[in-house]
């Protein structure tokens, strides 16, 4: 039985195991004077007969899947059919990708050692599947039995059920650790191979950045040199660009929005800039290398500037218009939350609207906005696809805002898009280069959010 | 002693009043230039991909007069399926081209000749014949693709006074098809194959299903993960969760995840659902793990806001009946509050089916021509699909790019307009 048919009996299963279980609690209520006499609804018992014939089954079946394929490859690789077996790690490996290729028929061969042992793994694997769906429903059966039989007129089956639920509820939001978890673990664990190769200092402070590994030892530029400083300073470059054009037009905007705009105006123009939120980043690279970058180019050309058509400038203004609609959003917040009391006691003093919004509502909202502010930079900073397709891929270390740059969101992509091997450093400095982005980010976020949550405190 | 100190506070006042008045008028220029610069990028955003893209959605065929010979083809009389695939539907389609252009005979040219219609034709002659066989030795006027230059240059993105040196599509390919737009052998049609083939390297034969449907089975996965430990997330956070360090720490942790560079999450899946946990590369399944821990995030927050708009008094009441908590909670609340978490979830939807850079870490950039059936077979997804256009030199991926764009945005702005009318609809004030 497949996976599917094998859900699809599972379902069945508990779908009966419900049945049976409302079923024997209406009988005993029957017996012992109505269903006042039954601790919980009936439709309780029955959950509960369903949750356990399903919640072991499911067990049961997601172990057998994760650790099926890695068993079966070793029975079969012992099993002497195939009479030299290597020691290497990598060895093995590639052996046991030529087994399964052959099995699944995706590969002809003439080894008869390899046919022979691929038939073994071909059997092996239809026989685990049967033994799969035999434990599995067995399991079923069994776990439905034993709640069956515990139903009683005293039994507690809503607690049961809703503690149950409860603890999957708690897994939900476990959820959000693991993430954080496995986002450190698995980054800082790669990252940690690379700097075994490459020292951490010229990492952090290495001036020059050309990760070209050669393929033989004895090649011309063989060391690949790490040095992270030019990706750094092409990123806050981009970043910073992307902020000159999204702080001055986000703050405006709310500060029109919010002040001044009649509620016509504002019902319009805020879900039109909104829609800037929704567009997909690759979309606003398209534009950038497409548009954008061309007509920068040719300007400048106009203008007898040399500039490259991978310019900064490009992928740091459509970066700006993307992060407008976050800039304008959180700046509204936090305007909107300073209590009009502040706002009439200048209007009272006799300030102008301006006078008013410039010298308090701005200043009582400032933390507010700072906070918004460095979010919008995290976002910068970690933004992807637009200097992917728009920035260049050369690590100049320049200033020149129509030269091209590159920025660590861009080597991460390139070092670890195409094939690759999975311990060299070229690719373990992609985990370097991601663990910086996340710690960067981490911090920034933190400071934000500290800020935006100490803000709100003081008018609540 | 300056004359300014004479004046009365009421002078004064009146004095600056008009440089103040200025002050406030350009103030107020200033917040209207920014709305008209945002706006004014909104525009151009959308001007410009739909004025390179629209074009996309309609394609150039060219009208021969296909005899399907079979002596040419090589085909018995009562052929079987092995037989039709082994045929040689590219000599019929030769003669037929030689046929129309008689004058055509040194070998280089009629090379170049024979690319004017697309080289996937002969699978819709294939097609053509399977589907009715009694076409067999019989000649017919076929509208066939053409070629992807001959398309750019009949929806005028070629100059054809420009000198010669400078076009790709020559003298002869020009005099070539103008003798077949004078006869009426050149259409202009809707572009079917956009929307029914895979990717393809002939920009003619190229179109989005494979990708449309990747993202399709991608989203699947997201959503089976996402909506369910989201809307959970939420219910224990915020009705459960008692005030203690782990919870404050898990709140911290859903903050900090929402602003995580998305990158960042397509590591994780390379190092951990890939290297570590062994799961296919370029899989939807894959990328819809990522994606759903991506969008988690948002769903939590959303459904966290949505179930605080719930009155206090509703849970009372349940309570003061003799409801349980869970009951209370799940037989009133969450009914209250679903409206909200559908926002939610299909505005957290969006932002995965148009995010990238997660996808190109696991692989999901592999050229893919199949379209994929499974979340375990390889597969790309639109915005990779436009990712992969916009990277390819050729004339005819740029229109291509910006038609697969459009068709993008198309899906967000139904599922944002669908999340925007839910909230109008269902919504309730207390």
């Amino acid at each position: 039985m497949d996976s599917t048919s094998l859900l699809a009996a599972l379902v069945l299963i508990s779908a009966a195991a419900y049945f049976l279980g409302h079923k024997k609690s209406l009988a005993i209520a029957g017996n012992s004077g109505g269903i006042r006499s039954l601790h919980s609804l009936p439709g309780y018992y029955g959950t509960m007969v369903a949750l356990w014939c399903l919640m072991p089954a499911l067990l049961l079946l997601a172990v057998w899947q994760f650790s099926e394929r890695d068993i079966l490859q070793s029975i079969t690789l012992d099993s002497a059919l195939i009479s030299d077996v290597p020691d290497d790690e990598v060895q093995r490996g590639l052996l046991i990708n030529t087994i399964e290729n052959v099995a699944a028929g995706g590969l002809q061969t003439d080894n008869p050692e390899h046919i022979a042992a691929a038939d073994y793994l071909n059997e092996l694997r239809s026989s685990s599947q049967n033994w799969r769906s035999l434990l599995v429903i067995a399991i079923a059966f069994l776990g439905s039995l034993i709640a069956w039989l515990q139903i009683r007129a005293e039994k507690r089956a809503r607690n049961h059920v809703e503690m149950i639920f409860r603890v999957a509820l708690i897994c939900c939001s476990l959820v959000a650790i693991f993430t954080t978890l496995g986002i450190l673990l698995s980054v800082l664990f790669e990252a940690s191979l690379f700097f075994r190769q490459v020292p951490f200092f010229d990492f952090v402070l290495g001036l020059h950045w050309s990760p070209q590994t050669a393929i033989r030892a004895d090649q011309v530029g063989a060391s690949g040199s790490f040095g992270a400083i030019p990706l750094f300073v092409g990123t806050l470059q981009i970043s910073f660009m992307a902020m000159c054009v999204a702080v001055p037009i986000g703050l405006f905007s709310a500060i029109y929005l919010s002040e001044y705009a009649g509620s016509r105006l504002r019902n319009t123009a805020k879900p039109l800039l909104e829609i800037l939120a929704g567009i997909p980043t690759v979309v606003y690279g398209f534009f950038a290398a497409l548009t954008v970058a061309p007509a920068i180019r040719d300007w400048g050309q106009a203008m007898g500037l040399t500039t490259s058509s991978e310019s900064a400038l490009a992928a740091g203004a459509v970066m700006g218009i993307m992060i407008i609609p976050f800039v304008s959003s959180l700046s509204d917040d936090v305007i909107n939350a300073v209590p009009q009391s502040l706002r009439d006691g200048s209007y009272g003093l006799g300030a102008t609207k301006s006078e008013t919004i410039c010298r308090v509502v701005i200043p009582a909202a400032l933390p507010g906005i700072v906070g918004g502010i460095l979010l919008a930079v995290s976002r910068a900073i970690g933004e992807t696809m637009i200097v992917v397709m728009a920035a260049g891929l050369a690590a100049n270390l320049t200033m020149n805002p129509l030269e091209s740059v590159t920025t660590v969101t861009v080597q991460i992509v390139t070092l670890l898009v195409g094939d690759q091997e999975f311990d060299s450093p070229k690719t373990l400095a992609a985990f370097a280069l991601g663990l910086m982005l996340f710690l960067v980010t981490l911090v920034l976020n933190a400071i934000a959010l500290w800020v935006v949550n100490r803000y709100r405190e003081q008018y609540e | 002693m300056s004359s300014a100190s004479n004046l009365s506070v009421a002078d004064r006042v009146n004095n600056s009043l008009q440089r103040r008045y200025a002050a406030e008028r350009r103030f107020q220029w200033y917040g209207r230039a920014a709305i008209f610069l945002g706006l004014a990028a909104v525009f151009l955003l959308f001007a410009d991909i739909t004025a390179k893209g629209y074009k996309a959605f309609v394609h150039t065929q060219v009208q021969l007069e296909i005899n399907f010979d079979t002596l040419e083809m090589g085909l018995p009389a009562n052929p079987s399926a092995e037989d039709m695939r082994r045929a040689d539907f590219d000599r019929v389609l030769l003669l037929a081209i030689y046929e129309r252009f008689p004058e055509v005979t040194g070998r280089t040219e009629r090379r170049t000749l024979r690319s004017i219609v697309s080289s996937g034709s002969v699978y819709q002659l294939q097609a053509m014949l399977e589907s009715n066989p009694e076409l067999a030795d019989t000649t017919q006027s076929v509208w066939l693709i053409a070629d992807d230059e001959v398309d750019v240059f009949n929806k005028g993105y070629v100059d054809r006074d420009a000198p010669e040196a400078q076009r790709r599509f020559k003298d002869p390919q020009i005099a070539w098809f103008d003798d077949l737009d004078s006869q009426g052998d050149i259409r202009i049609v809707f572009n079917k194959t956009f929307f029914t083939n895979g990717d393809s390297r002939d920009p003619e034969q190229a179109g989005i299903l494979g990708a449309a449907m990747g993202s399709f089975l991608t989203m699947l996965v997201t959503l089976l993960l996402a909506v369910p430990l989201g809307v959970g997330a939420a219910i224990y956070l915020e009705e459960f969760a008692p005030k203690n360090r782990l919870t404050q720490f898990i709140e911290l942790n859903i903050n900090n995840l929402a602003a995580v560079p998305s990158i960042i999450f397509g590591l994780l899946g390379l190092a951990m659902f890939i290297n570590f946990f062994g799961l296919p590369r370029s899989a939807p399944l894959v990328g819809g793990l990522v994606l759903a821990l991506m969008t988690l995030p948002t769903i939590i927050i959303a459904g966290r806001s949505a179930l605080k708009s719930v009155p206090p008094s509703i849970r009372e009441a349940a309570l003061g009946v003799g409801a349980s908590h869970t009951q209370t909670i799940l037989h009133h609340v969450l009914p209250l509050a679903m409206p909200g978490m559908l926002t939610g979830s299909i505005i957290g939807m969006a932002k995965a089916l148009g995010e990238t850079a997660p996808l190109l870490m696991i692989g999901m950039v592999a050229f893919i021509v199949d379209v994929p059936g499974s979340i375990s077979d390889s597969s790309t997804v639109l915005p990779v699909q436009i990712y992969l256009w916009a990277d390819s030199p050729e004339r005819a991926f740029l229109e291509k790019t910006s038609g697969a764009t459009l068709v993008l945005l198309a899906f967000l702005i139904t599922m944002n307009g669908l999340a925007v009318t839910l909230r109008r609809k269902l919504e309730r004030r207390w």
